[in-house]
């Protein structure tokens, strides 16, 4: 397939892996991002290609597994009333809250339906004009526009019954925390190209200079990784703390310009919860004020859902890149995708879950 | 900033029975073994083979049944009706078995079309004509509106099993090669764009076809085969993890060599989901012996449902139950168990 059987080539990640061979030097740690490359690299296994001396450490960018347990809390409260049809994309169906998941509503009779669109829930809600249709909107900058776009369409249309639950998160408030941590020991980054392909990488820089590491905007495919490791290793090992760009054929510098026309009319920033991290200041978006007939936060009488989550597994330590899944106690043992304790065991691109179907002989 | 290690509260079994139990995956399996086998298990259900294989009076028998559920039940390449008929005789098939006889039940909803149910009868008829198979009983009740979804259809099967023919995961020896009889996913993502309104460029239809015909060729060059599975529910990763598992052995396979169309492999970009773990219902898994491997692949190329037949992969080793993939890149990553339904991802 053109595009794509060219990024999943043989002797180009024979020849990759063998350049990277060549220019490491020294000890590196590379952090992904974007929850998508965890999935690529495990699946593919690009690890098995990297000498020894470069270590692959997975970051937050999964937005399945930092959506905060009173989110999720939230979101089956509103799911199991009688009066709500609530939509939401697939994988955010099975994530764990206190007690439930969005399927076991479903499976006690709510009206829960899986969407690839949030536009295919206004259409729900055109449809059933008795029914209050809320869209769980989640993820980072990738799925803000679709989000603010379907919220524009609804206040267009004129529709009084649809809403959204809003629970968006930002990375480069997230990198900021991570090499604010004292015990970062991440070298350099990856950065998540479908983001990058919204909000372009201007926002990187100051964060580049100030930390001193290489930031570079990396692909999907496996030859993207091995193109953006290439890159970061490069950049390391001449001294270099820059924003490169492997991903020229998506991202543009300044991003989509009207995508982030529609995050700016309809979002704003605010500081927000991660799931298994803790609240990062200005990392999220919330509606604006005046469309605040579309948040369901405040359409929907919630009551105070404030809930801790008990210190059982390490997945905050997992999605800061602190420690990898085969270093939990837990895992492969008490945690597996039937029986997840941490989110990142659910989402196909949490580490976790990506470990456990990929790694998991190299547990036993 | 103050950060807090902290993770979700554990979630361990379901007490309501969920969508994923019946994905053909990890929870499905557990379904089986936990409650089903636990009161029904016997000397035949324990193999849990696509079908029971009984001696009565010398004769082997091989008999089956299925369900079917789909939903459209009128989609592009076929329809619940001709599904029913040609999952059976696979089934069977499978088994190592002529099919023969079947019997449909269907469950209807009061107020279905008449008009409907006439076409998917002439498509069953037609389809068991074409396998050479006869409908012989069957069973009809009909459910209140809003009880039912439209139309479900049970089919059962019997067959006689070939002489000299022993299917079983337990004759799967180390060397047997695995033959795959054309692309993947056609018939999971045609349903799945049906049911869901995904329009993409060209119509992807449905695979469905009763591999008899197909099978009675393979048959007349060799015995030599170990396995026969039709890789439904799950996709092949789900029945070559079962294979790999009721055999005890170490399967590989090649990414290069899975056949696969340019379309299917586009939507499952688009929806983030894995080829490998998507239903077909006209494709059949051969594990043969690697001498025979030529002789089954030309009779296989020579006939319409196999024409892009393939080795896809091959059995390692003896002990410690997994499969693996060689990757388009040339690593090796393992291919799992699938734990529930694929759900599309979010971005």
């Amino acid at each position: 397939m053109k595009y794509l059987s060219e990024f999943r080539d043989y002797r180009s990640a024979k020849l990759l892996a063998k350049k990277i061979n060549e220019i490491t030097k020294h000890n590196w740690t590379i952090m992904e991002i974007c929850g998508g490359q965890t999935h690529s690299i495990l699946k593919y296994s690009i690890d098995e290609l990297l000498p020894s001396k470069i270590s692959l450490i997975h970051g937050p960018g999964c937005p399945v597994c930092v959506t905060p347990l009173e989110m999720i809390d939230k979101a089956i409260k509103i799911a199991s009333r009688s009066d709500v049809i609530f939509t939401s994309f697939g994988d955010m169906l099975r994530v764990p809250g206190s007690e439930l998941d969005l399927l076991s509503v479903k499976a006690s009779g709510g009206d829960v339906r899986m969407v690839y669109s949030p536009l295919d829930a206004v259409k729900i809600a055109q449809a059933n004009p008795d029914k209050k249709v809320v869209f769980f909107a989640v993820g980072f900058e990738t799925t803000a526009p679709a989000n603010g776009m379907a919220v524009l369409t609804a206040r267009n249309l004129g529709l009084k019954n649809f809403s959204i639950l809003c629970s968006h998160v930002l990375v480069p408030p997230a990198i900021e925390a991570l090499m604010s941590g004292f015990n970062s020991n991440i070298n350099g980054f990856l950065a998540a190209g479908h983001v990058c392909t919204v909000m372009g990488f201007d926002e990187y820089i100051p964060l580049s200079e100030k930390y001193k590491i290489p930031i570079v905007v990396t692909g999907f495919e496996p030859i993207d990784i091995l193109q953006g490791i290439y890159k970061c290793i490069y950049l390391l090992e001449s001294g270099e703390a820059i924003v490169d760009n492997q991903y020229s054929r998506v991202v543009k510098k300044e991003g989509n310009l009207e995508a982030k026309n529609i995050i700016n009319t309809v979002f704003e920033i605010t500081d927000r919860k991660w799931r298994g991290i803790g609240l990062i200041p200005k990392s999220g978006y919330k509606l604006k004020d005046e469309f605040s007939e579309f948040d369901a936060e405040k359409i929907f009488d919630l009551g105070d859902i404030n809930v801790d989550e008990p210190e059982i597994c390490i997945a905050g330590e997992v999605l800061q890149g602190l420690k990898i899944p085969l270093e939990c106690p837990a895992f492969g043992k008490e945690c597996t995708p039937e029986n997840p304790l941490g989110a990142p065991m659910v989402s196909t691109e949490g580490a976790c879950a990506a470990y456990f179907h990929y790694k998991k002989q190299k547990v036993n | 900033m103050d950060f807090q290690l902290s993770c979700p509260i554990p979630k361990s079994e379901y007490d309501k029975i969920l969508i994923a139990h019946g994905g053909g995956g990890t929870l499905t399996h557990q379904l089986i073994t936990k409650i089903f086998l636990n009161q029904f298990g016997n000397e035949y259900l324990n193999q849990l083979h696509d079908g029971a294989i009984l001696e009565i009076n010398k004769t082997r028998f091989a008999f089956t049944t299925d369900s079917y559920v789909v939903n459209p039940i009128f989609f592009s390449g076929g329809n619940i009706g001709e599904l029913a008929v040609n999952g059976t005789i696979n089934d069977l098939v499978c088994c190592g078995a002529k099919p023969l006889f079947i019997s449909t039940g269907f469950i209807i909803e009061e107020g279905f079309e008449i008009e409907d149910l006439w076409k998917i009868v002439l498509s069953m008829k037609a389809a068991a004509d074409k396998a050479n198979v006869m409908i012989v009983t069957g069973d009809t009740k009909v459910v209140e509106k809003g009880k039912g979804d439209k139309i479900f259809i049970n089919t059962s099967g019997i067959g006689i099993v070939y002489d000299g023919l022993n299917i079983s995961p337990q004759n799967v020896k180390v060397g047997d090669v695995i033959i795959l009889n054309g692309r993947i996913a056609e018939h999971g993502i045609a349903i799945m764009s049906e049911r869901e309104g995904l329009e993409f460029e060209t119509k992807i239809q449905s695979d469905t076809a009763a591999l008899n015909s197909l099978v009675d060729e393979i048959l007349k060059v060799t015995k030599n085969i170990s396995v026969m599975r039709d890789p439904t529910r799950g996709g092949i990763a789900s029945a070559l993890n079962e294979i790999a598992s009721s055999a005890n052995v170490k399967i590989e396979i090649y990414e290069e060599e899975i056949p696969i169309s340019e379309d299917v492999l586009g939507a499952c970009e688009i929806l983030g989901l894995d080829p490998l773990y998507i239903a077909n219902e006209g494709k059949i898994l051969l594990f043969v012996q690697e001498s025979d491997a030529e002789k089954v692949l030309n009779v296989m190329r020579n006939h319409p449902l196999g024409k892009e037949s393939k080795i896809i992969g091959k059995v390692l080793d003896k002990g410690s139950p997994l499969v693996t993939m060689k990757t388009l890149i040339g690593s090796t990553r393992i291919v799992d168990m699938i734990s529930g339904e694929q759900l599309p991802r979010i971005c």
